[in-house]
């Protein structure tokens, strides 16, 4: 601490907690200690409260010992002389600065006043794989985010762990000027850092200035507004607690832990723009506890020396003195210096386009409205294609745009599209071509205002006006994937050669050779069955948030974040030797039924650093696969109905074992085994070894009618493979039932398989 | 008596509060300490070691020719003996303070002594945990009764070794194991020690250094280490709070009372009484208007800590604060009571009280000391101080005393790095990995008439500072910095270097720590264990870039903690008067470079201040290059602060909201 920020600090607690005990005594009044108070859809009711102190607040009465809490851990200011030490005191201010925050924004949404009201506002919505056709009407939203819910969390789980998304910066304030917030803004989504966005200086939010310069803001862009006051930066602390517990395996109530995996673990920073008032130095004492350092813009006292954090804990950089001619000079040196003091690891690939390129654009949204051309689609075909051919036949670098480009094409117009990349490298492999085929869709979309859906000859890529504007061709895909194929895959990719094809001719001729070896590739993958190999692939990569977890991935059964499979392993462990995917030999067969193998076991003994003694591969109820928290789906046994339900990740809704997903979610991962409960990947549920030793598919009652609807064709193939083509409709669904009464009320009027199967126990 | 050159007042001490009462004793013909120290020449034999008192064929005097007295004792024998002996003294003096507080621990859980209670139960839990005792959810007298009668067995364990060895780092333990120094039961260590000095017994130095260290061993992670902890538990763990010092903290409109001595026991309750009611009712029937305590020595450390009552003065004061004629009552339990008092108090109107069953000094008064009837005999002691409030004549308290912060147990300064949930040591490991800090020196210990009274403290601890070194301090080398100003939070920015004063300012705390009494150095050892604990600074206490230093010893009891602390693997320096084993090389090197390949510290005896800096700075150095640490570069140092942003809050507020922004 500084003896300045001291007193101010805890000053600003001292009045919060005053705040909160007031707002708390006139909701007790108003609304009685019975009245709800919860958090939209979590798992862990007020995250921060619930995670530091153990103690579950769901109704307004629990927060009274909440707040009597904060209230032991308040102290009096330090005086102008001959203070006594204040650093452990001004820490502790910190914490009731969180408890009481917390305990504010709960009343709020008891009173319907969260997520805040923001009349016009509008958050860019939809998941990458969503058509920008679904999305809402105009005049729709008119709210800022609030908290973010566990399903996001848990989405984000794997990019935070892979690098992907290297950490999180919480923005208070407000930006010099609106040119300074987008291009702060515009820095750390570069780098594919999570913003989120609260507070004011003197009413003035950068949420304001950036909804004023029409930047997107909203999951998909890693653009997070909670809300417009510093209170509201409680749940940027609320994913650090939950990140904790859901990956973590820590319990509520460990608070020192929770605190410290955050240190250690969550690359996460405070930067605080425009003058710093009372409560933000004492919300900001309180990230301190989590080891997040505060960077400011303006000039602050610094705390250098190290220690609650890992590097500095303040810094302050005075806008005006950071070098630069331009606004977006000095962002980039602002953003530069946070990434320093934090220790945040960025993998940045500099790829030579003219609009801003990362991962955070991956989720952006081109609508129709706003688009200059597309390729695929309705009105076009649009296909990629990547082959491996011989050294020789490869110009490394060469980049060749075969027919037309799109300037003849009307504004909201459509053209056929083929880009064939061919690859040569020592190391290349047939079987890495889809591999790195499917990366393809990662590397468009990372370019600002371009959005790619689909893959294959199913590919979909929008241009919109503004990239169009700054000058994006056609020639830039072909930049976008030579760079990216370079930095992210050069341990098997030598040289790099991308054909974009429009000429009508060519096309067709392309189109047809892809065709060949996408039914090439078909027919192998079908092949490639848990019993034709000998060594199967584990996965540590999650262990650096769940540290006592390990996928085990077969040709048959994939990760259960749904982003590796066998193939995805075995490349990744050529790329890199040491790195996390690392082959299992299987050994011997010790239980062919159950998947049972001794290299299996032993692996896992030693990865889950003797937490787990055996696994069985294909079983749920004996010995299943631990999971760390990323998840698609839950796989959980309602034994009433002998059967399993099947609930995704984007299901909020009741589930009959009586728990929505996030309830679920707290069972299933940190890494533990749980017989009845399972994590997986969405596909491994058109698996032939999906739980193959409990039954198999046919025990599937109950389903997410999001599965359902988005893998329609793939569920249609697996039940004709059951000898029951009509078997999708005997799963219920949320619309369906939601409890145990009405599933097996359903089961029985659709004489579902599972009930005369043999007892599943 | 021969007249010597005697010094002047400024020769004597550094402290102007007590120059000027030194001009005092001059004006009106009194003797003191400093007075007898030029009058007396120290006997140049027994200073080094030479004089074999051990039995009656004897003295023999080993100079000269001389080098074995009548039974063939050699000089190295002999010097060795004499060093040893000293160690079992301050040893038992320590440990015996420890006794009497688990005893009393004892008769307050049984209920026998109502005066006192359990007032730090968490300390209570991990003291249990250390000595094996059962916590449960059982009541916390009986808690509190086995964790007495599990101290007091580690006096006379009968089998195994002290449980509190295994606070130490595993390496530490495991090096005291294979050189069999491990202590096994407090008492025995000092009589082992005691028999071995015997005539005509252990009479190779080597192995009668090594039970020297296994028997100091005893006293700081036995003796004295139970000793902080029961007071802890009794009385409450130390936190920051505010104080004064120096013989101005006396009061012409007060009685004053001094506590004086070294345990807490008895002084605790005075405080408490020194509040009652009935106590102010009486002082102000005689005049006063209330009782105001001051201490000397470590019974002042020990209410400074957790009281926050002010310090009167260290041990070279105790006769001058009789001399201001405002002391009405000098109260004193036991170690370190000099029986010149007793002249000067006559001649005052001074009651000289002694308090303890131990200690009894001619012509003092004797109101005995009994925990079961506490604060009665409190009481008795305070009015028989008020009464003497009305035979004051002159008083003379020189206007001078300086604020300061004491109270770092080990507990608070985990907690002020990091608060209830994240505190910890990393940020001051942290701090001396960086180089922020360069390293951290104990000076503790005594004062020495024979020295200039507190100038060694002062100058050592100046250069530290100025060097980025953190001190720690207890004892009376303690209360010299605070009488210089050098424990207040202000302090760090006058006069620590760049880097400590960063960390300073971000914990707020002073640039010198007052961890507490002599007896205390026992937190010490705990500091450092946690810190080796905490990782990034070695796997030893000896690996620490530390110094300790006791640079005006005088005590026996400072012999025997710098012998524990070289034997957990310090670099020790006892600094000022001549080396009592001067009179043998071997001796010497065995304390030296002996100790050093044994146990990883060493203990020298160094009597140039300026030498022991330069030592002790090139010593926190090689440990840094050792640990493969970064040079001390205290250029990159000093950025953080609040300097700046009260610049700009000076400007009015339209300029104001631009400069935040900074200079364009």
């Amino acid at each position: 601490m500084s003896r300045y920020i001291a007193t101010r600090a805890i000053r600003g607690a001292n009045a919060i907690v005053a705040e909160a005990e007031a707002l708390l005594q006139k909701a007790l009044a108003e609304k009685g200690p019975d009245a709800p108070v919860a958090f939209t859809n979590t798992a862990y009711y007020l995250p921060v409260i619930y995670g530091l102190l153990g103690h579950p607040v769901s109704k307004i009465g629990d927060l009274v010992p909440v707040i009597e809490h904060a209230k032991s851990l308040l102290h009096p200011p330090p005086d102008e002389k001959w203070w006594v030490p204040y650093l452990g005191e001004t820490l502790d201010c910190g914490m009731a600065t969180l408890l009481a925050c917390e305990a504010i924004e709960g009343i709020r949404f008891a009173y319907g006043e969260q997520p805040e009201r923001y009349p016009g506002f509008r958050m860019t919505g939809g998941a990458a794989f969503t058509s920008p056709e679904f999305e809402k009407e105009e005049g729709g939203g008119g709210y800022l985010n609030g908290p973010i819910d566990d399903i996001q969390l848990r989405s984000w789980g794997i990019q935070l762990v892979d690098g992907r998304m290297p950490g999180f910066a919480a923005i208070v304030g407000a930006a010099h000027s609106n040119a300074a917030a987008v291009a702060i803004v515009r820095e750390l989504q570069r780098r594919n850092i999570l913003v989120f966005l609260c507070g004011n200086v003197n009413g003035r939010s950068i949420i304001d200035q950036l909804h004023e310069e029409g930047v997107e803001m909203g999951y998909d862009t890693y653009i997070v507004p909670f809300g417009r006051d510093t209170i509201a930066a409680i749940y940027a602390l609320g994913v650090a607690n939950r990140a904790a517990l859901a990956f973590g395996g820590l319990k509520p109530g460990q608070a020192r832990e929770i605190l410290l995996y955050n240190k250690y673990r969550v690359f996460a920073f405070v930067l605080a723009l425009g003058e710093v008032d009372d409560l933000k130095y004492a919300a900001a004492a309180g990230a301190i506890s989590y080891g997040f350092p505060v960077i400011a813009d303006t000039v602050i006292p610094q705390i250098l020396p190290t220690g609650v954090t890992r590097y500095e804990h303040v810094v302050s950089m005075p806008w005006n003195e950071i070098e630069g001619a331009t606004e977006e000079e000095k962002a980039a040196r602002l953003v530069q210096k946070c990434i320093e003091v934090r220790g945040v690891k960025v993998k940045i690939t500099e790829v030579p386009i003219p609009v801003p390129y990362g991962s955070a654009f991956e989720g952006e949204v081109v609508r129709k409205a706003d688009m200059r051309v597309e390729f695929g689609g309705r009105h076009s075909r649009a296909f990629e294609y990547l082959r491996m051919v011989p050294m020789e036949e490869v110009e490394d670098g060469k980049i060749e745009v075969i027919g037309p480009g799109f300037e003849d094409v009307p504004v909201g117009g459509a053209m056929d599209l083929g880009i064939v990349v061919e690859v040569a490298g020592r190391k290349m492999q047939e079987d890495f071509e889809p591999v790195l085929e499917r990366q393809i869709h990662y590397f468009i979309n990372g370019a600002s205002g371009v959005q790619h859906i689909g893959q294959r000859d199913i590919a979909w890529i929008r241009i919109s006006k503004a990239a169009a504007e700054k000058g994006f061709n056609l020639r830039h895909f072909g930049d976008i994937l030579y760079a990216r194929f370079h930095a992210d895959f050069g341990a098997i990719v030598d040289k790099v050669q991308v054909k974009i094809i429009t000429d009508p001719a060519l096309h067709a001729e392309w189109l047809q050779k892809a065709r060949e070896a996408y039914d090439r590739r078909n027919r192998r993958l079908a092949d490639l069955t848990d019993e034709a190999v000998d060594t199967f692939y584990s996965c540590i990569l999650c262990q650096s948030f769940a540290p006592t977890h390990c996928c085990v991935i077969s040709p048959q059964r994939l990760g259960l974040c749904g982003a590796y499979n066998w193939l995805d392993c075995k490349a990744s462990y050529e790329i890199n030797p040491t790195g996390p995917n690392q082959p299992i030999q299987k050994g011997q067969c010790l239980d062919p039924v159950k998947g049972y193998f001794t290299g299996v076991n032993e692996y896992v003994r030693v990865a889950s650093q003797g937490k787990v003694d055996q696994v069985a591969v294909y079983s749920i109820m004996e010995n299943p696969m631990t999971a760390c928290g990323c998840f698609e789906c839950i796989v959980m046994v309602i034994p009433e109905a002998n059967g399993v339900m099947v609930v995704s990740r984007e299901d909020p809704s009741m589930t009959p074992a009586g728990m929505t997903f996030s309830t679920l979610a707290g069972m299933a991962g940190g890494g533990l085994q749980t017989p009845g409960v399972m994590g997986v990947g969405k596909y491994y549920l058109t698996s032939p070894k999906f739980i193959s030793a409990d039954g198999g598919f046919k025990r599937v009652v109950w389903m997410s009618s999001f599965l359902k609807q988005t893998m329609a064709e793939e569920l249609k193939k697996v039940c004709e493979r059951e000898g029951d083509p009509d078997l999708l409709d005997k799963i219920a669904d949320e619309t369906i039932c939601t409890d145990v009464e009405g599933l097996l009320a359903y089961l029985t009027e659709k004489e579902h398989p599972a009930l005369t199967m043999p007892p599943i126990f | 008596m021969a007249k010597k050159k005697v010094r002047t007042p400024q020769e004597a001490s550094r402290d102007p509060a007590a120059v000027a009462l030194l001009e005092r004793a001059l004006e009106i013909g009194a003797e003191t300490c400093f007075y007898r120290a030029d009058e007396i020449t120290p006997c140049p034999i027994g200073a080094e070691g030479l004089c074999c008192r051990f039995c009656a064929m004897g003295p023999c005097r080993l100079v000269g020719d001389v080098d074995m007295g009548v039974c063939g004792a050699t000089i190295d024998t002999v010097v060795a003996r004499n060093f040893a002996r000293a160690v079992a003294a301050g040893s038992a003096s320590h440990s015996d303070h420890a006794r009497d507080l688990a005893y009393t621990l004892l008769a307050a859980a049984e209920g026998h002594a109502p005066d006192y209670k359990i007032r730090d139960p968490y300390k209570l839990f991990e003291v249990a945990r250390y000595l094996g005792v059962k916590v449960g959810d059982r009541p916390i007298n009986e808690i509190a009764r086995d964790v007495a009668l599990a101290a007091l067995g580690e006096f006379g364990r009968v089998q195994g070794e002290l449980l509190y060895l295994k606070r130490a780092p595993a390496k530490r333990q495991k090096i005291w194991r294979d050189l069999g120094i491990a202590p096994r039961a407090i008492d025995r260590e000092v009589v082992d020690l005691l028999h071995r000095t015997h005539a005509g017994n252990d009479q190779d130095a080597e192995h009668l250094l090594d039970q020297a260290m296994r028997c100091a061993l005893a006293d700081g992670w036995g003796g004295s280490m139970l000793a902080t902890d029961i007071t802890d538990i009794l009385f409450g763990t130390p936190a920051p709070v505010r104080s004064e010092a120096n013989l101005g903290v006396l009061r012409e409109d007060m009685v004053n009372v001094i506590i004086h001595g070294h345990e807490p026991t008895l002084s605790e309750i005075i405080v408490a009484a020194a509040q009652d009611p009935e106590i102010i009712a009486y002082a102000q029937s005689k005049g006063a208007k209330g009782v105001n305590l001051a201490g000397i020595c470590c019974t002042a450390n020990e209410v400074l800590m957790r009281e926050g009552i002010p310090l009167a003065g260290n041990f070279l004061q105790q006769e001058l604060a009789i001399l201001t004629g405002a002391v009405d009552a000098m109260v004193v339990d036991v170690q370190c009571i000099m029986e010149g008092l007793v002249p000067l108090a006559q001649r005052f109107h001074t009651a000289l009280i002694t308090t303890s069953p131990k200690v009894r000094v001619s012509g003092a008064v004797h109101i005995e000391f009994d925990e079961h009837r506490a604060l009665e005999i409190a009481k008795q002691i305070l009015r028989t101080a008020i009464d003497r409030f009305p035979q004051r004549s002159e008083v003379f308290i020189p206007d001078i005393r300086a604020q300061l912060v004491p109270g770092f147990s080990h507990e608070y300064i985990n907690y002020a790095l990091g608060g209830t949930y994240r505190g910890s040591f990393r940020p001051l490991n942290d701090a001396i990995i960086a180089g922020r800090i360069r390293g951290v020196v104990a000076d503790i210990g005594c004062n020495n008439a024979r020295l200039c009274h507190d100038e060694n403290h002062y100058y050592v601890v100046a250069e530290f500072l100025k060097n980025d070194v953190l001190v720690v301090q207890t004892g009376c080398g303690a209360i010299a910095s605070a009488k210089k100003g050098y424990m207040t939070p202000e302090a760090a920015l006058e006069y620590a270097g760049p880097g400590l004063r960063e960390v300073c300012e971000a914990v707020g705390m002073p640039p010198v720590l007052h961890l507490g009494a002599c007896v205390d150095n026992s937190r010490i050892l705990t500091v450092l264990s946690q810190m080796v604990s905490e990782t990034g600074l070695g796997d030893d206490i000896s690996d620490i870039p530390a110094v300790g230093m006791a640079s005006e010893w005088m005590s026996e009891k400072a012999l025997a903690i710098a012998t524990y602390c070289v034997a957990s693997g310090a670099y020790v320096i006892m600094g000022g008067v001549r080396n009592p084993v001067a009179g043998s090389p071997y001796v010497n090197q065995l304390i030296t470079e002996g100790w050093e390949k044994k146990v990883g510290g060493r203990l020298e005896f160094l009597e140039d201040p300026e030498e022991i800096v330069r030592r002790s700075l090139a010593h926190i150095d090689r440990k840094r290059a050792a640990l493969g640490l970064e040079e001390y570069n205290p250029a990159k140092w000093g950025k953080s602060g609040d300097w700046r942003i009260r610049e700009v809050l000076e400007l009015p507020l339209e300029e104001r909201l631009q400069a935040v922004y900074g200079r364009r």
